[in-house]
């Protein structure tokens, strides 16, 4: 529990160029937090943006309240995994929260999120693009083809009890990702992969709410061939290793 | 808590799995001593395993095909998304963001 008995929300913003996005997240954060009631803190890792990322930041920072939002930034871009680990050691919250912060992610599921967590006292709740009126905006039949085969295949494999596992948008309890953390060695999506396969491993309780996800940047195709090489490779490791 | 299947890993869940379907079809399927079916159901058990893997070929289009056709199109959350953006810079520009 959070001092004072109530619980404390710590949203975690790993950030690389996005000088737009970033004030729009943290305006959507802030209402829905402020509107749903929670006490919440936004703990923003930039990884040395050259775009003005940071600048944009302080910005913040000193419109919301240095209570609010937490700058935490690296001096260059050093990756998913160690970014949450960094922004965790300064999170006062019992419950974290990670996302994206290109807008892909919309703060409004963070209630049914939180709401969902009470219901079954989950360790975590994970965002469904699959499940319910769970969905995608802006993928063309391809890549929606190429999500649903690699989703198909890694339940046939891994069996999670999860029904999307490379999404990002997920709520956990602080200590579950810290312990989680230490055991995961994967990068890139096999990462979030791998969080919820050795959640379940260790017998920690996960819940599901689903969520749409809106990708603005699928034109700069952030799906190529290497990708899905290096996500197969990482699939078959998981396997062959839990 | 680890429940007893989380001990072994996956591969070798197929694995013990594969070889224990494996060494039963081989046993009754096979002509092996000791253990003899009349020949109509050795005959009838012996193309299993290619029917198997066929049906869950044909599941698996089937899954898949079924999914992505029932993909959620989320048109509101992208025209909700462009107002709140609106609503967002409009009132930063009041805070003070530059």
């Amino acid at each position: 529990m959070a001092a004072g008995g109530a619980d404390k929300f710590s949203v975690l913003l790993p950030t690389y160029n996005e000088r737009e996005n970033l004030p729009l997240v943290v305006w959507l954060l802030a209402r829905t937090f402020q509107e749903s009631g929670n006490n919440f803190e936004i703990i923003i890792i930039d990884d040395g943006s050259p775009d003005g990322t940071q600048e944009i930041a302080e910005q913040l920072e000193k419109i919301y309240g240095s209570d609010k939002i937490l700058l935490r930034p690296r001096a260059r871009k050093l990756g998913l995994g160690t970014a949450y680990i960094h922004g965790m050691k300064h999170a006062t919250g019992n419950f974290i929260v990670i996302m994206d912060a290109d807008l892909s992610h919309h703060p409004k599921f963070i209630p049914e999120f939180i709401r969902k967590q009470k219901e079954g006292n989950f360790d975590i709740v994970s965002g469904t693009r699959y499940k319910g009126n769970g969905g995608v905006y802006g993928w063309d039949l391809k890549r929606k083809l190429i999500s649903r085969g690699a989703n198909f295949i890694t339940q046939v494999l891994l069996r999670p009890g999860a029904s999307d596992l490379t999404g990002s948008f997920r709520l956990y309890r602080k200590e579950v990702l810290q312990k989680l953390m230490e055991k995961c060695v994967s990068k890139g999506y096999v990462f979030q992969m791998e969080m919820i396969v050795r959640a379940r491993q260790l017998g920690y309780t996960i819940g599901e709410v689903p969520i749409s996800f809106v990708d603005r940047v699928y034109g700069e195709s952030k799906l190529g061939g290497n990708e899905i090489v290096s996500f197969l490779k990482g699939l078959l490791t998981l396997f062959a290793t839990t | 808590a680890l429940s007893p299947q989380a001990a072994m890993t996956k591969l070798g869940q197929w694995l013990c799995g594969l070889a224990l379907l494996g060494s039963a079809w081989a046993a009754l399927a096979l002509t092996l001593p000791g253990l003899r079916l009349p020949a109509p159901y050795r005959q009838a058990l012996l193309p299993l395993p290619i029917y198997l893997l066929v049906a869950f070929g044909c599941y698996s289009l089937a899954t898949v095909g079924y999914r992505l056709a029932t993909f959620n199109d989320c048109e509101e959350a992208a025209v909700e998304l462009q107002e709140h953006i609106r609503a967002a810079r409009a009132d930063l520009r009041q805070r003070g963001l530059r």
